[in-house]
Parts: structure tokens; sequence; C-alpha cells
């Protein structure tokens, strides 16, 4: 339920300083809810920011406040983990336009206290660095031993190395992109018309009534979700096997598993979701294209960038954010003479496989974030 | 871990801080020597498990194919390349040695010899397609599809106009005389330039 989630209080800062959008608007200042694991070192060198998805969330490594769940990447951050939190300074902050107690759609208007909604203006994955340097600058990190993040992530790490190159040592890009592709926007689009043509939406001031659009959000999360598995794994894990039955039934009803695998998936996500934040959020990935101020060539965004040490991984079952993309990256990366390594790691799980046990992945990320440490 | 001969002898022929670009690097145990001496090491691989290890020993590798992705590097990229007995497994191992002087000014490349008196025995009096210890797999799997002898090696680099600096033999794991050598090297590495 929206209201039950935004009722959850988060860690947060409000940072009373303006932050100016790529869209031209400026939002008067900005909170921002973060968590942090492992101490931050005495000359604040040992720190790593986590960039989390779309549908991702500060809580990296804690359960998750709304669903009791333990963190997104619990398996990949903590002590004597791939991201070791006994030797680095773990932050990860919640995406500017998302609801999980940064500024974002849900936030109050400052003038009348009720939901900004529709009135929160258009934000980008730049925006989202910019706060998330906001926050860096408010705890007096002023360099990151690494920014890591997988898909919107990804995102997150490459427009760093591309807006902030002198403030991180390393770059962890994972089954990302540094553009959204056609066919990217297209599953987006989908969604958002998932979300705005249900009734309950209400043009986007649903906060204060009784309804929201949780069935537009929950097919919005169905289709995404698709996007996110590989065929391969879909057949395996429910080919055309019925749900609880042994024959169809030849109406509408949840029939296969898969049907209902979806549906279950689908609502769930409304429990710990707002709809308008993924209006904002899928709208800021597709904005997304680091050529785009460059005439195209994506190596002008990495001109200052040649001293990161970038990593990129990417899964040959992921159709999402395919290998070619991550490729077009490197290539970027090595005509300005930066240190790059890339990976194509065989995985099952299509885009997904970030998230799940792929142990060359941990030995990736572990050995990526040793390198260069003094 | 003691290195493998001739890859021993390139680690000691590169000279401090310079940038190198390794290809085809394996699990990069030829990096790893030249990170000790402050040199700037990057790699090429084609084997996902090999570029993963490399990564895991926190060096800068790329996974690619030598065939086509040398082509993404800019010129002048590196001090030195290095191509250690790949060059007889690549496809057009004459545009292979374009890219490399291409991207740096120097080039390292070692290759099995094989005018190598043994191979010359087994083709002679065998008449098969010889299987020696550096050319170890069977003619329909191997994936050595340009066999090359030092004198191949000689006259393809004449012929483009590329000057030889140095030329190592190796027999058996040791280094074999100047004398000869195209008989007796089972092994040669070349330090070529422009």
């Amino acid at each position: 339920m929206a209201s039950l989630l935004h009722d959850i209080q988060h860690h947060s800062v409000t940072i009373a300083a303006p932050l100016p959008l790529d869209s031209g608007q400026v939002l008067s200042s900005v909170t921002i809810a973060y968590q942090s694991y492992g101490a931050l070192n005495a000359d604040k060198s040992n720190a790593v920011l986590i960039c989390h998805a779309l549908t991702g969330d500060q809580y990296v490594a804690s359960d998750h406040p709304a669903t009791g769940k333990p963190g997104w990447w619990a398996r990949m951050v903590g002590p004597g983990k791939p991201i070791d939190t006994d030797r680095f300074h773990v932050i990860c902050a919640n995406v500017l336009g998302s609801c999980m107690g940064t500024s974002g759609p849900a936030s109050p208007d400052a003038a009348t206290g009720a939901p900004l909604g529709m009135a929160f203006p258009v934000i980008t994955i730049t925006d989202m660095v910019r706060a998330q340097a906001m926050l860096l600058d408010h705890l007096g990190i002023s360099r990151l031993h690494a920014v890591v993040g997988g898909s919107m992530g990804g995102m997150q790490t490459l427009a760093w190395a591309a807006t902030y190159p002198d403030r991180l040592a390393s770059a962890l890009v994972i089954a990302s992109a540094a553009r959204h592709s056609a066919q990217n926007i297209a599953f987006h689009e989908v969604g958002r018309q998932a979300i705005m043509a249900d009734p309950d939406w209400q043009d986007g001031q649903y906060y204060g009534s009784a309804r929201a659009p949780t069935k537009g959000l929950a097919v919005a999360r169905m289709a995404a979700h698709i996007t996110y598995l590989s065929e391969e794994g879909l057949t395996e894990k429910f080919g055309r096997r019925l749900q609880a039955r042994d024959i169809k039934s030849f109406g509408f009803d949840a029939d296969f598993q898969v049907e209902s695998y979806l549906r279950h998936q689908g609502l769930a996500f409304t429990d710990r979701f707002d709809a308008n934040a993924y209006l904002y959020i899928t709208r800021a990935m597709d904005y997304f294209d680091l050529a785009d101020p460059h005439d195209g060539r994506l190596a002008g965004a990495f001109a200052g960038a040649k001293d990161v040490r970038f990593t990129l991984v990417s899964f040959d079952t992921d159709w999402l954010y395919p290998t070619s993309e991550s490729r077009r990256v490197v290539q970027a990366l090595q005509s300005v003479g930066a240190a790059a390594s890339f990976v194509e790691l065989s995985a099952p799980f299509g885009h997904d496989s970030f998230l799940l046990d792929v142990p060359a992945l941990d030995r990736l990320v572990a050995g990526s974030l040793r390198s260069g440490l003094i | 871990m003691k290195l493998r001969p001739d890859l021993a002898i390139i680690a000691d022929a590169v000279p401090r801080a310079s940038r190198v670009l390794d290809v085809g690097c394996g699990d990069g145990e030829l990096m790893a020597a030249l990170q000790g001496k402050g040199v700037d090491a990057r790699g090429l691989e084609i084997d996902p498990d090999n570029v993963t290890a490399a990564i895991a020993r926190g060096q800068s590798v790329v996974q690619g194919d030598a065939n086509r992705d040398l082509a993404d590097y800019p010129d002048d990229a590196f001090d030195y390349a290095i191509l250690s007995q790949t060059l007889q497994t690549t496809e057009r191992p004459d545009r292979v040695v374009d890219e490399l002087l291409r991207i740096a000014p120097r080039a390292f490349v070692s290759f099995p010899n094989f005018a190598h008196w043994r191979v010359r025995l087994a083709l002679l009096w065998n008449g098969r397609m010889p299987v020696t210890r550096l050319l170890p797999v069977a003619w329909y799997e191997t994936p050595n599809i340009h066999h090359v002898t030092v004198s191949d090696f000689r006259d393809l680099v004449r012929a483009k106009g590329i000057k030889v600096e140095r030329v190592w033999h190796l027999s058996g794991d040791r280094p074999a005389s100047d004398a000869a050598a195209s008989w007796r090297a089972e092994h040669a590495i070349f330090l070529i330039s422009r």
C-alpha cells in the first residue's frame, strides 16, 4: 500500500542547497536517504558508493523495511564478502525521484505541504549522480575508492565517471549501458502507459486518496520482470506447466505457472514501490545517453576519465543490456586511454544475473575493488 | 611462481615504467611480473575464465579477439605490444603484426618454430603433421592454423619494412645459439619495431 510505504522512516539528510537539474529546473533543497556499512578510515579514502537499480533502494545489505526481506545485494556486501565492509565504508543512497526517503514525486510541496505528484520535475541519471555528490560533500568525502552499480546503477556509475572523474578511483559497471536503446525505451513506455491508464492513478494525485494505481503498477512490473529474465530461464523454471491444476480451465485464471508467478511479482511490487516514482525513474533511464552532449561520440564523455580504472561486466543471457553495449563503452574508454577491463560472464538468469549467484562475478567484484588499494 | 622462459625473457626486456599491451595475456602471469617493475600493463584475452582470473588478481584485461579487437586501440596507445605464442593461431598473422605496430612502436612476437629439427624429422620420417611439446595438438583440432618458421617470420617483416631489433632463440626452455637457429630453435622471440 502506497500510504504505508510513505510512512516508513528512513535515515536521511536534507541539504538546503539548490540542485540544478538537466531539465533547467532547480530543486531548492534535496533530501537524501542512505545507508552506510563499515567504518570510514581516518583519511576518508576507503569509501565505496553503490548505486542501485530502477526498483532498488539504499537497503543494499540490510533488511527491507517494507518487506522484511534481506538487502538486495546482501550476498555481495558485508564483512568478508566481495564488497568487504571490514575494509570499505560502503554508502548506498536512494536515488533522486525514488520513494524510499529521497526527494521524489511523493515529497511535499514546500509551499503547501501536499505531495508534489507530477509537479516534481523530470530528472535524469546525471541529476541522481549530482544529488549523490551533494551527499558525499555533506559527509566530507571528496574522493571515492570506487563507484559500483548494476543495471541503472551502472548507468549512474558511468555518469559519475563522466561528471566527476576526479572524485573516483575506479568504476565497476555491471549489466549496463551508456544509453537506453529503442527497445529499452519501448518496454518502459508500456509500463508507464499501464500506470497512467489505471483510473486510480488520478493524474498522479493519488497520495491523499484511498485509491492508488496498484493494478497499473503491477502490470508495469510484470512486463518489466519478463525483460529481466532469459527465455531459457523462464522455460526451465516454468515451461508450460499448469498452476495448481491438472487441466486447463478454458478461462482467464492464471492457468500457467508463469502467469501465476508474474501476477505475484506484480502485486508484491506494489507493496514496496510508488507508481509515480516508477514513472520518473524510467523516464530518467530513457533520457540516458552519455554520448548525446558530445555529438554522439561516447569517448567525449570520458575525456576527463583516463585515470579512472573501469571494470565492465555483461552476461551472455542478458538481452536487455546486451554485451554489445558494454563493448561500446569499452571501446570508448580504450580510445581515451583509460584502464578498462571487460568480461562477458556466462549465467542463465538473464539481466537479473547481476543480483544472483554467479561466483565468477563475486571474484571479479572483489578483484576490481582490491586493485589500486594500497 | 616461475615464468615460462619466453615470458621471462620478455619481462626482462621491457623497460621500467613503460606502457604495455599483452595480447593473449592468459590469466595475467606476464602482466603480474611486469607490474612488479612498475610497468603499466594491460591485456587482451579471448577466454572468459582467463579474463575473470586476471581481473580478479587486479589487472586490466579486456575480453576480446586479437583478430578483430586490436582495431579498438588508438595509434601509439602503448610503448610495447606483446604477442606470445599466439601469432600462429590468428586468422591473418600479417595483419595482426601490422596492428601491433600501429598501437605501439615496438612489439615482442614469440612463436614455436615450425622448422625445428624435431618437426622436420617428424614430417620427413612419419609423413604426418608433427605433434610436439610446443605444438601438442593433432592437426584437426589444433588452434595453430598458421604454422610459421623463423625464416618465414624474417621474410614477412623484411617484406613489410619492419626492423628486427633483437631475437632470442630457445631450445628446451634454454637459450639456443643463433647459429643454425632455423633448425635448432624450438621457439623464437622477436623484438620488432616500425
